[in-house]
C-alpha cells in the first residue's frame, strides 16, 4: 500500500493534506504546491451542451493505486521532490465537488509546479479511472480527448513515461 | 505415455480465471466478472465467443482497450494460472 495514493468516495480536506506534507518535510521544502480538480457543471467534452448533473467515477481496486503509484515514482525520479500526494475521489460526484488533489514539495518551487503539472497531466492518461457523465438527456461514458494526449506527449518529449 | 493417459491429464488440468470487465465494457458484456477455464488469453478469448455476440467481442479487441492479469499490463497471448485475474480496461478518463 503506497501512502502517497488515497482512492477514496469521501471528500478530502486540502488543508490536512497540505499540513501533512509540510510536516513531513520537516523544513526540506521551500515551495508546497496544491492542485485540486472540481466536478463542472457545464462540460463541452459530452458536446451536447447539457448541465451536468452528476459525474460517475468507477475504479478498478488495486490497479487504479498502483497506476498512480507508478506516475509519482516518474515524478520523483524527474524532479527532486521531498513528498508527493494524490487522493483521487471515485463513486457519484456532483457539480463543484471536489475530484482529485495533487500536492508536491521541492526545496523549490519549479520543481513543485512541474511535478504536480506532470503528475496530473499523467493522471488524464494512465490512472486506471472511467468516468460517466449524467445529464437530462441521459448518461454518457466519457472519452479521452486529443488535449490530454497532447499534454502527456510535450512531457514524454522531455524525457516522461517510457 | 498413451495417447489416453495424456487426454486424461489434460482433462484434469482446468485452469480457472476471473475476467473483470470496466466501465462501457462491463455494460456491453452485462457482468462485472465471470469465472472461466482458460490457459492463456486466446482461450479466454475463444471462451467469451461461444457466449457474447460478435459485436460485444470487437469491442473487448478493440485496440484501445487494454489488457490486464493481475493489475500488470499485458500484450500478446500470455499464459494464465488457476486464480489470475483478467480484466478488460477501456480507455481511461481519470483525473
Amino acid at each position: 500500500m503506497d501512502s502517497r495514493v488515497q482512492i477514496q468516495s469521501e471528500d478530502f480536506d486540502v488543508a490536512r493534506i497540505y499540513t501533512e506534507l509540510r510536516v513531513q518535510a520537516a523544513g526540506h521544502a521551500g515551495a508546497i504546491v496544491t492542485f485540486v480538480g472540481l466536478v463542472r457543471d457545464h462540460n463541452a467534452l459530452a458536446g451536447d451542451g447539457a448541465d451536468v448533473d452528476a459525474l460517475v467515477l468507477e475504479h478498478y481496486p488495486g490497479m487504479t493505486e498502483r497506476s498512480i503509484s507508478a506516475i509519482l515514482d516518474q515524478a520523483q525520479t524527474r524532479w527532486p521532490v521531498s513528498g508527493l500526494r494524490v487522493v483521487h475521489r471515485v463513486g457519484e460526484l456532483l457539480p463543484r465537488d471536489q475530484i482529485v488533489l495533487v500536492a508536491a514539495a521541492s526545496a523549490h518551487r519549479a520543481a513543485a509546479f512541474a511535478a504536480a503539472e506532470f503528475v496530473m497531466d499523467y493522471l488524464k492518461t494512465d490512472a486506471v479511472l472511467w468516468k460517466r457523465e449524467h445529464t437530462r438527456l441521459g448518461r454518457t461514458w466519457l472519452k479521452s480527448t486529443s488535449q490530454d494526449a497532447a499534454r502527456v506527449d510535450k512531457w514524454h518529449e522531455s524525457g516522461g513515461l517510457t | 505415455m498413451t495417447s489416453q493417459a495424456q487426454t486424461l491429464s489434460l482433462r484434469g488440468n482446468v485452469t480457472m480465471v476471473s475476467v473483470r470487465f470496466f466501465a462501457e465494457l462491463r455494460e456491453a458484456v452485462g457482468v462485472a466478472e465471470l469465472e472461466i477455464d482458460a490457459m492463456d488469453l486466446d482461450a479466454v478469448f475463444t471462451v467469451l465467443a461461444k457466449t457474447y455476440s460478435a459485436d460485444v467481442c470487437a469491442q473487448l479487441r478493440a485496440d484501445n482497450v487494454r489488457i490486464a492479469v493481475n493489475h500488470e499490463l499485458v500484450s500478446g497471448n500470455p499464459t494464465l494460472s488457476g486464480g489470475d485475474e483478467v480484466a478488460f480496461l477501456p480507455p481511461v478518463t481519470g483525473g
